[in-house]
């Protein structure tokens, strides 16, 4: 790595020396606590790393300057110091009215761009009145049903000046069209709109579950989405290719790492194969990872997947262009790592884990609320969450300079691993035909349920500790105050949703439906042809049905 | 003697399926009969799965926050079909306040993010006397 390695100096590596002289007689003294110590992702961990470990490192071709390919130091040359990153507080409950609210209170305490949680009946296409809405109606997110709902949900609130990242997916063109009318009609530019849609679907087969039409028309859907913004709003990220809720589901790092971008590649792919330019469309891709609680393995996580990600667009894929290299990125804190017991302790956990988005060079974070294993954030918690995130950026110092780790032997030999390890198993996903293949054949989901189980066994023999579940555990904790979501936006969900339908002109509805389901049969962009039902108020359910109708639903065979 | 027979099932629109995977093969390694229904299950579905499968248990996964309206229908639907005996336990995220309220309906234990797998084992154990193997 550009450090000369002490071992020229002396006939014998000097790590061998140090081993013989001074650990084994201390050894002998006082043994380590464990026979083994791993990550949380139970990768093994050497007891001390030196030049010894990074003689195969070459500073241009492994890290290179900030700024520069591969970016493993990050994609900008000043790091923080021009910028921080943007605090970015996902949220969402209730009526459109409760949520709107929360984002102004968010944007007041100094929060930076908007991240809307939408509730389930929302996520999976149905109306507040479908069956399977029961009792899911504004619970986990905001529930918008038509555009009457986003309409509400921006009240006052200017599209222009903010940057919004809206967490939807097999509806994400129908929740983006409801976005850019919304927008228009506040005589917002489109050609300057920026935020970012998750519309990741492949994750949800992999991961979330939160699935509606089968993988491939799903991914028709994405190159569509894809091929309108390069024409119509060019700001705007057309997709964060998730590695969070994979994480969530019990990956490993090293999963997350390889399956998000293995994903990344099936979109170019994909996007490439629907005829579009490689790089009118690459830069608009943005990546979302988990924050988990291992903090090493999490920061080499992120430097690796810049520079995989930089070298597979550059030399894989042949882009030309250096945003199609950058990989950007939005973190979020694990939410899985929270716990019920002494939740207060979660403060601590989401600050250290923060800690490593940062370290790791996030462009976006949010941070996760004390309260989020008993329920939605309280505002006080969500600012409590937000604080935190400005106590890094202001007092810790650590904002000051790029990439303060780079060099360290353990990060950089644990970067280069991980990267290795992500390779290994995109030659797997290649030679199963693709990660739409491979999901097909079950193979991702799989490799995950092994692992959180393996993980869940790690926690059960204490092989893993987590301090208030199986260590220092206290009996007879008191409640902390939680946020309890009753049925109120349920009822008045429902009841706008009658009034919405009642005033519609419930003839061009009809029309524009079916104008919809003519284009999903065809090959015409099926965004423009959405734009057009949202404006005459069809509701989402009425849309996903419209291509329910076309394509059929997926369902997964259940296998534990 | 036959094995506890248990159904694990995911009702509603949620599909985070972790927990619901890892209890399952957890009381399939305890030796018990393990039948995973699948995701967004009604409880309808729910309640003819627990009769066509005779079983002894029924596991709910529910982290969305519709616990109040999924555990009375089920409940109901169970006594209907002649199964108060089936034990009803429920995982998830409960707030405390809707405890009481699950256990008054019959809900026999509920189990908190955290809660070791070996607690629900234990419980299922103590709850379901193992029956004769059906001729």
């Amino acid at each position: 790595m550009g450090m000369k390695s002490t071992t020229t100096d002396t006939q014998q590596p000097a790590k061998a020396a140090w081993e013989r002289e001074v650990l084994e007689p201390a050894l002998a003294k006082s043994p380590e606590r464990l026979v083994s110590f791993t990550t949380i992702s139970g990768r093994p961990i050497e007891r001390l790393y030196t030049a010894e470990d990074v003689t195969d490192i070459k500073y241009d071709e492994d890290l290179g300057d900030p700024g520069v390919y591969p970016y493993t130091r990050g994609i900008h040359p000043t790091g923080y110091r021009g910028k921080l990153w943007t605090m970015r507080q996902f949220a969402g409950f209730g009526t459109p009215e409760e949520t709107n609210g929360r984002y102004k209170q968010l944007l007041a305490a100094g929060g930076t761009g908007l991240s809307v949680a939408f509730d389930l009946p929302t996520l999976m296409g149905r109306d507040p009145d479908h069956p399977l809405s029961l009792g899911e109606v504004g619970k986990c997110g905001v529930n918008v049903t038509t555009l009457a709902d986003m309409e509400r949900l921006f009240d006052g609130i200017s599209l222009a000046d903010i940057t919004t990242s809206m967490t939807i997916n097999s509806p994400a063109p129908m929740i983006f069209a409801m976005y850019l009318v919304v927008a228009e009609q506040q005589g917002a530019d489109w050609k300057k709109l920026s935020g970012t849609i998750q519309n990741d679907i492949l994750k949800e087969f992999i991961a979330q579950k939160e699935y509606i039409f089968p993988p491939r028309p799903s991914m028709r859907l994405i190159t569509d989405v894809f091929a309108f913004c390069a024409k119509e709003v060019p700001r705007w990220n057309t997709i964060s290719v998730s590695g969070y809720h994979i994480r969530e589901a019990g990956s490993t790092a090293l999963q997350e790492l390889a399956f998000t971008l293995r994903d990344g590649i099936e979109y170019v792919q994909w996007g490439i194969d629907a005829g579009l330019e490689i790089d009118d469309f690459v830069p608009r891709l943005s990546f979302f990872f988990n924050a988990h609680s291992d903090f090493f393995e999490e920061i080499a996580k992120y430097r690796a997947a810049r520079k995989i990600w930089a070298r597979v667009m550059r030399e894989r894929f042949g882009a030309k262009h250096e945003r199609s290299w950058k990989l950007r990125f939005h973190t979020q804190t694990a939410g899985v790592s929270l716990t019920a017991q002494q939740p207060y302790n979660n403060v601590v956990r989401t600050a250290l884990q923060a800690l490593s988005a940062v370290l790791g060079g996030t462009n976006s974070l949010h941070t996760n609320s004390l309260d989020e294993a008993l329920s939605l954030p309280t505002a006080e918690a969500a600012t409590l969450a937000l604080r935190t995130q400005q106590v890094i950026a202001h007092e810790s110092g650590i904002t000051n300079m790029v990439d303060p780790l780079g060099g360290s032997y353990f990060v950089e030999r644990l970067t280069l691993d991980m990267e290795e390890g992500a390779y290994r198993y995109f030659d797997t996903i290649d030679k199963m035909g693709g990660m739409v293949a491979a999901i097909e054949q079950g193979y991702p989901q799989r490799e995950i349920a092994e692992s959180s189980y393996l993980f869940q066994k790690a926690v059960e023999k204490k092989e893993k500790l987590i301090v208030g579940v199986n260590a220092h555990v206290e009996e007879g904790e008191s409640p902390i105050p939680i946020l309890y979501i009753d049925d109120r936006a349920a009822d008045a969900q429902m009841a706008r949703l009658l009034e919405v339908r009642s005033r519609r002109d419930a003839a061009k509805v009809a029309a524009t439906l079916d104008a919809l389901k003519e284009t999903a049969r065809g090959t015409g962009n099926t965004m423009v042809a959405l734009l057009d039902c949202v404006r005459a108020y069809a509701t989402v359910g009425e849309m996903c049905d419209a291509l329910r109708d076309v394509w059929g639903e997926y369902e997964e065979v259940p296998s534990i | 003697m036959r094995r506890i027979r248990v159904i694990i099932a995911k009702p509603g629109l949620d599909g985070h399926d972790r927990g619901a995977k890892v209890i399952a093969r957890a009381l399939r390694d305890a030796g018990m009969e393990v039948i995973y229904t699948g995701l967004r299950q009604t409880p309808e579905q729910i309640a003819s799965a627990a009769l066509q499968e005779d079983a002894d248990v029924v596991g709910l996964s529910i982290l969305s926050g519709a616990h109040m309206h999924i555990c009375p229908r089920l409940m109901e639907l169970l006594k209907e079909k002649g199964l108060e005996h089936v034990q009803v336990v429920v995982g998830g995220i409960i707030p405390d306040v809707d405890a009481p309220k699950l256990k008054a309906m019959g809900i026999s234990g509920i189990f908190l993010p955290g809660s070791p797998m070996q607690n629900i084992i234990d419980f299922i154990n103590q709850r379901v006397q193992p029956r004769a193997e059906a001729v």
